[in-house]
């Protein structure tokens, strides 16, 4: 019971106390706060907003389980955000470069997605590994460099083309594209989503039922300990990052195989950061993930009504920063309570403290 | 007890490697760069790589970057990583918008600072009373400084503006020249000696166009060195982050001096806000202005490894290499790569003279693949151009990142008790 509750009460009372905080935020700014969070809960059930907060949500699912997988061995993959790009913009290129059958071209985009993003990682892994550069400096180096090779590549002298004022990649052709759920007037869901949730399935596998898995939790409660114990802390420092690289390759998936057919100007940017916050919120667990991620999605998408009663949508980026914040305060402050009642219990069952307090 | 701290303590007789002081390492490396750059300007054929202009624009470039990289210098001797500085920095441009449309360029820098410095306030909250992991503290925070300013703008900037993403511009500072000496040092430059009118033209352009905001950056360096290095406060505050329990256990409130480090840090982020708002090109809040030059100023920091002299080299460096690209093009950029393969080659003999054969052919090769790319391209793709500071910090951290030397407790989470 208490187990449970340390790990529902801090994102609770994260959301909670962001609520308040936006609330205060919009009393001040001349709004009424309830008929702005009215208006995000009524906006769901119109024209396409829950097809596309459950598209959202896939999204911003694959995205978290990159980064948790970093983040179970300590290991901050904050590159999620330039690997996720080089990989859309190199799987759109080959996409839309090569003729193959309905579904072969499919699965080799995908691969391709994966392995771009696995490349893009695998610099700041082996930096890592061999010359011991901080993975969280190098993978932010990643990204901004990132941005300049997307928007190289697509230059209309290298492999983009102008279609009105966007500057695009060559489209992918029917045989690449991935199929859809239709639900009339109420939007497409994307194929992908199956993915995402073997994806998720996969991890919670990997995690729990794998040698692998359990030598990455090992490594992430404490490394020294693990190494004492036989794990090769280079090597898992080389496989998760190269297999949280590939995930993250296939976070614009969804879209590029869905929807958009190509990588433009256009271009969802901003996602890898979004993973990291919901990786955070849902603790790295592929159920608390998935509720992080509908939440971040759901916010996304109902926030579009807020314009509608006057409010700035923006107010929605405050309440998923607090909620990040305040979420990560909470897990501390709630661990550093059960801490201390745990020495207090253990303290009282041995009698050593029993009779000074 | 904590005069004990002061007294150097007493280290068993370490060698001293080094005879030339650092100021004078420093000038020798100015005045290298300075023949290096001449020299290459001369093969090439490209005066603007020290043309007054080119070195007017680097400045203008390098404020924000120094800045932010200084914010980032507070924080981490004090043993808080602050990947937050982007957030901060971004609040900063929010804030000198905002009171720089109503009461001018002094309120801006004003209201920049204070931005800032709130940022750093939560960003010291967090981390130092809560503890929460440096990283992700700091990944909240740039997430809730582009919500935030995204939100005020609209509801501020819009009904003035007419445009959510942009702010009511700003008025600008009087810039002032040295008028005599610019003259003359235009006289010089327009000569086309060797060496001398390249001279000629970076001082040139040091001394014109100046803004208080500039003379306020610049003097902002000697200041935190002094502060940092040379109080009985600056001590405290790098104890801290060099051994905090250490420090606790002599009497230095660790808390307090964290505190104070972010806190500042921050406001040194917000002041390079407010260096961008105020760029005399600009003169307005725009969203996404900052285009991640908190991150470039602490790559800056850790290219100057950890120290207020290698920090302005950093920034310096990376603001040429943007206010070349931006004044001249993708292809004086690439006359740059000429002078790294020129750099290369006296490094190649240096090594060799001292016998160290596997870093001479290291850099051999680096030099003749350079050189392959310098005669095989027309000019370095801008795109790539701005990224230059990325690839050079990469390179600098996989080539030197032993020798670096971060402040020991930089990162961890401290606890009292």
């Amino acid at each position: 019971m208490g187990h449970l509750r340390g790990k529902l009460l801090p994102p609770a009372l994260a959301i909670v106390f962001s609520m308040l905080l936006c609330g205060v935020a919009l009393v001040i700014s001349g709004a009424n706060p309830l008929s702005a969070f009215g208006a995000m809960l009524t906006q769901v059930g119109k024209g396409t907003t829950l097809v596309d907060i459950v598209n959202s949500t896939g999204i911003y699912y694959i995205a978290a389980l990159a980064v948790a997988i970093g983040f179970q061995m300590n290991l901050f993959n904050i590159g999620v955000e330039g690997q996720y790009r080089v990989a859309a913009v190199v799987a759109a290129v080959v996409g839309g470069s090569i003729v193959l059958p309905t579904g072969i071209h499919t699965l080799v985009i995908i691969i391709v997605a994966a392995l771009a993003g696995a490349a893009w990682a695998a610099i700041p892994a082996i930096l890592k590994v061999t010359r011991g550069v901080n993975e969280v400096i190098s993978t932010i180096m990643m990204n901004g460099l990132a941005i300049g090779l997307s928007a190289y590549l697509i230059r209309r002298d290298v492999f983009g083309e102008l279609r009105g004022n966007n500057i695009r990649t060559p489209e992918i052709p029917e045989s690449g594209r991935m199929f859809g759920i239709t639900f009339g007037g109420a939007g497409t869901m994307f194929g992908f989503l199956f993915v995402a949730i073997a994806l998720g399935v996969g991890y919670w596998i990997m995690m729990n039922r794998t040698r692998f898995g359990f030598e990455l939790r090992a490594s992430g409660e404490s490394s020294t300990a693990a190494s004492a114990g036989g794990v090769n802390a280079k090597k898992m420092v080389l496989v998760s990052m190269l297999l949280s690289g590939a995930i993250a390759g296939l976070i614009s998936l969804p879209e590029l195989l869905g929807r958009d057919h190509t990588f433009s100007l256009n271009f969802t940017a901003g996602i890898g950061f979004s993973g990291i916050a919901i990786a955070l919120l849902g603790r790295n667990h592929p159920g608390g993930i998935a509720f992080g991620a509908l939440l971040w999605a759901f916010l996304d998408k109902s926030g579009l009504a807020l314009d509608n009663v006057g409010v700035p949508r923006e107010i929605v980026t405050i309440m998923q920063g607090s909620i990040v914040l305040s979420v990560v305060v909470a897990y501390e402050v709630v661990r550093r309570f059960e801490l201390a009642s745990e020495q207090r219990r253990v303290g009282r069952e041995l009698g050593t403290v029993g009779g000074a307090a | 007890m904590i005069s004990t701290l002061e007294e150097k303590p007493h280290v068993p007789a370490v060698p001293r490697k080094r005879k030339v002081p650092g100021w004078a390492v420093a000038m020798l490396g100015v005045a290298g760069a300075i023949v290096l750059l001449s020299i290459t300007s001369y093969q090439t054929g490209f005066p603007q790589l020290t043309s007054s202009g080119t070195t007017q624009t680097a400045v203008r470039l390098a404020l924000p970057i120094l800045l932010a990289g200084l914010g980032g210098l507070w924080a981490e001797r004090a043993g808080v990583v602050n990947i937050g500085l982007e957030g901060m920095m971004i609040m900063g441009t929010w804030g000198a918008a905002w009171a720089g449309y109503q009461w001018g360029p002094w309120a801006a820098l004003v209201a920049a600072v204070v931005f800032g410095s709130l940022g750093g306030l939560l960003h010291a909250i967090a981390t130092v009373t809560f503890g929460v992991n440096h990283i992700v503290s700091g990944v909240a925070i740039n997430l809730l400084g582009a919500g935030l300013t995204k939100y005020l703008s609209t509801l501020i900037f819009l009904p003035l503006s007419n445009n959510p993403r942009q702010s009511p511009p700003v008025q600008s500072f009087d810039t002032f020249s040295v008028a005599g000496l610019g003259d003359w040092l235009g006289e010089l430059e327009a000569g086309q000696r060797l060496f001398i009118s390249d001279v000629a033209g970076i001082l040139r352009g040091l001394v014109t166009g100046v803004s208080p905001l500039t003379m306020i950056a610049i003097l902002l360096l000697p200041l935190s060195y002094y502060l940092l290095w040379r109080t009985r406060f600056g001590l405290r505050l790098r104890s801290v982050g060099e051994n905090p329990h250490a420090a606790d256990s002599l009497g230095v409130k660790v808390y307090f001096h964290k505190y104070v480090a972010v806190i500042v840090s921050g406001g040194l982020a917000g002041l390079g806000g407010a260096a961008l708002v105020l760029n005399p090109g600009q003169l307005s809040y725009l969203e996404g202005q900052t285009g991640g030059r908190g991150y470039i100023g602490l790559a800056a920091m850790i290219f100057g490894n950890w120290r207020p002299g290698g920090l302005l080299g950093g920034a310096a460096l990376f603001g040429y290499a943007d206010g070349l690209q931006l004044r001249s093009g993708g292809e004086t950029v690439l006359a740059l790569v000429y002078g790294v393969v020129i750099l290369l080659g006296v490094i190649v003999v240096w090594q060799l003279i001292r016998r160290r054969w596997f870093s001479a052919a290291a850099a051999i090769v680096v030099a003749v693949l350079l050189y392959l790319l310098y005669i095989s391209l027309d000019e370095i793709p801008g795109e790539f151009v701005s990224y230059a500071p990325h690839m050079v910090t990469l390179a600098v951290l996989a080539v030197a990142s032993q020798r670096l030397r971060m402040p020991a407790a930089d990162g961890v989470v401290y606890r009292r008790g």
